[in-house]
């Protein structure tokens, strides 16, 4: 099946990293996830609850909505974290991108390892720049915030758009769609990736990937 | 295509559409409250959780949507919708799991959606200078209040056996506010409304259309006893669902909860991947009950007819029928107007429970302005003058600034601290309970002087 693919883009400060990623990905992993799933005997299952949270941005004048779960959160948070301080070692102009993919495991018989199979991938491309005085830090905050918010309305229209979504799987099958890890909910299974372009334009990480990948690939 | 749908499903079909036109409304008007959701996620289901997400029930506003709805649903013809108001106010698509599933969808994106918009802002600001108001009603989306240049946004569709239902969001994008003309433009509208009421408004009443307003309070104990209505009616969301084939029709479980099949075969086909829209059929009718919010009750002394806030927000809930229905946000500001006989009057902010505070009968004094030059969006006294929509918003260009270099931070600085929170010294009963204090120890303080007064004798002796 062809995967779908989004990209979104946004130019940042480098302090406003953080909460935009945070925003963006907590706001497709809102669409993604569900309550947990318990299986009873006859084949039926019962989902819990998914709660919400509305989250003040402190360096971007917007608020978002996030999934109520303390473990999700921390999760992503330490991935944007990883992201942002590889974004500023980087010695870079300061692009990169940071990936949100959803996948499915398809189990292969021994020796070869379960086989990820991505349904859906989101790319956020981001653009650190440095301002030079308050005032125009001022207008950068209002300014990304209403940029953020155009970018939660292109999330929201793509994934209203109904396209492929992974069937709901049996009890056998529930960890090869749905990340069964977390206590309170239930995302799709889904890996955060991400890539700095260095000032030459090329990113030598997805190049050493793509080797890597390629090698493995038989 | 009913002949399609089997009794049973329809039915269902029905239930799902009313708590999602229920949940919506919650949405829309929670996300307007100024306050910050914070809703738990549990991984055991309660029966009250429709569509799988915590939304909490505000009992005032399922009231309202309850009442507004009347027993009927959203259908062809009859657009839902939820407008919000600042005031100084197929194919076929079997009813399984796939309906119930992407309506949970359509309510997070609702989620997501209703903190972008900008009246999102306003309502988290709202308070002493202007209230956030919402008003339900039901017919042809009016989208005239919201100025030129709307913005429209779809939040998603989803199709359903019957039709399909389409959620949108018009807002607007224009923040220079209408002038007098507000007043004239008033009187059509009230008069087409005026039919849908139940006891006839006279002119006394705050107009009806003003809607009510979004700012939650936990209603008092004797307030407990008017919504009682609502929890008799309560039904039991699905918290079962099958993965067995789709063949299998749906059947009401024990507890009067649904048990849902979800539209999977355990082997083999996707039922997900397809989306059959319903086929537009033509509306069933042609009535367009435009139910809107009733004055019942609601007196307002001496009040003179004002015009109604301006919408700020029309959010469409949902319609049958193949097109948006839209919500469209309106920002208006004008002067508080609430009522002391309000219905639900544990909505109104505090401390206007007379009339002596009522903004609209004695307009607030005229804060100082920076500048004369200046008609800023927050300076009251333009508005307290008896003109209450007169509202003009300009460049803010403070004067004495330059022109070219740094011009901002001049007006940046003056917007920023036009409309700084209250003091909490000044709030009235902290500052009345200092005044008791004072009054209590002056006494005390007296006796001090008269003792030493000789000292104080001595004192002003040596300064002259």
């Amino acid at each position: 099946m062809n995967c779908r693919s989004e990209v979104l883009e946004v130019t940042v400060e480098a302090r406003q990293v953080e909460e935009a990623m945070l925003a963006l990905l907590h706001t497709i992993l809102l669409h993604r996830s569900t309550g947990k799933f318990h299986y009873k005997k006859e084949g039926t299952y019962s989902i819990g609850t998914v709660g919400t949270l509305d989250f003040d941005c402190d360096f971007i004048d917007f608020t978002f909505v996030r999934v109520s779960s303390e473990e999700l959160d921390r999760v992503i948070r330490k991935a944007v974290s990883e992201f942002k301080d590889a974004l500023s070692n980087s010695g870079s102009d300061g692009m990169g991108q940071i990936s949100l993919e959803f996948y499915q495991k398809k189990k292969s018989r021994w020796p070869f390892s379960d086989e990820c199979i991505p349904w859906e991938v989101w790319s956020i491309k981001v653009n650190v720049v440095n301002l030079a005085n308050e005032q125009e830090r001022q207008i950068c905050r209002e300014k990304v915030g209403e940029k953020l918010g155009e970018k939660v309305i292109n999330v929201v229209e793509v994934i209203n758009r109904h396209e492929y979504l992974p069937k709901m799987p049996t009890q056998s099958e529930v960890d090869n769609v749905f990340d069964t890890s977390l206590k309170d909910v239930q995302p799709y299974l889904y890996k955060i990736t991400y890539q700095i372009t260095d000032s030459l334009g090329t990113s030598v990480s997805t190049t050493m990937r793509r080797l890597i990948k390629d090698t493995l690939a038989l | 295509m009913d002949s399609d749908l089997s009794p049973q499903d329809k039915k269902d079909l029905d239930k799902f559409i009313k708590f999602f036109a229920l949940k919506t409304v919650q949405v829309i008007v929670q996300a307007r409250l100024g306050e910050k959701i914070c809703t738990r996620s549990s991984s055991s289901p309660t029966g009250s959780d429709w569509f799988n997400l915590a939304i909490k029930d505000i009992p005032e506003v399922t009231h309202e949507a309850k009442k507004a709805l009347a027993g009927q649903l959203p259908g062809i013809g009859r657009s839902m919708c939820v407008e919000i108001s600042l005031k100084t106010c197929d194919k076929d698509i079997k009813v399984s799991y796939t309906v119930y599933n992407r309506l949970s969808v359509l309510l997070k994106s609702l989620l997501a959606i209703t903190r972008v918009t900008p009246a999102y802002k306003l309502s988290r600001k709202q308070g002493h200078d202007y209230v956030i108001l919402y008003r339900i009603y039901f017919g042809e989306v009016q989208l005239s209040g919201l100025g030129e240049g709307f913005q429209t946004v779809r939040v998603g569709v989803v199709g359903t056996p019957v039709g399909t239902v389409t959620l949108s969001c018009a807002y607007r994008t224009n923040l220079a506010f209408m002038s007098n003309r507000q007043f004239e433009r008033s009187a059509p509208i009230m008069g087409i409304i005026v039919d849908h009421f139940v006891d006839p408004p006279c002119s006394s009443q705050r107009p009806a259309n003003m809607g009510q307003p979004c700012n939650y309070r936990a209603p008092d104990e004797e307030d407990g006893g008017t919504f009682a209505g609502v929890q008799d009616s309560q039904e039991v969301c699905t918290t079962s669902f099958s993965t067995s084939p789709p063949s299998q029709v749906l059947h009401a479980g024990k507890e009067g909860g649904v048990v849902l099949v979800p539209a999977q075969p355990p082997h083999g086909a996707d039922a997900h991947i397809t989306v059959e829209h319903a086929p537009n059929t033509p509306s069933s009718s042609g009535d367009d009950d435009g139910l809107s919010q009733s004055a019942e009750g609601r007196r307002d002394e001496g009040r003179r007819s004002v015009s109604p806030a301006d919408p700020v927000e029309s959010l469409s809930a949902f319609t049958r029928k193949v097109g948006a229905f839209v919500n469209k946000p309106s920002t208006q500001v004008s002067n508080i107007l609430t009522s002391l006989d309000l219905p639900f009057a544990a909505f109104a902010p505090r401390g206007l429970d007379s009339e002596e505070n009522d903004p609209m009968v004695q307009p607030p004094d005229s804060p100082p302005c920076p500048s004369p030059l200046q008609a800023s969006l927050h300076s009251q006294g333009s508005e307290g003058s008896g003109q209450q929509d007169d509202f003009v918003m300009v460049d803010f260009r403070p004067a004495f600034s330059k022109d070219d270099l740094l011009p901002m931070d001049l007006g940046t600085f003056y917007r920023e601290f036009q409309n700084p929170p209250q003091l909490a010294s000044l709030s009235l009963h902290i500052s009345s309970q200092s005044m008791a204090d004072d009054l209590d120890s002056l006494p005390e303080k007296l006796r001090v002087y008269e003792k030493n007064i000789d000292e104080f004798d001595a004192f002003v002796d040596m300064l002259q």
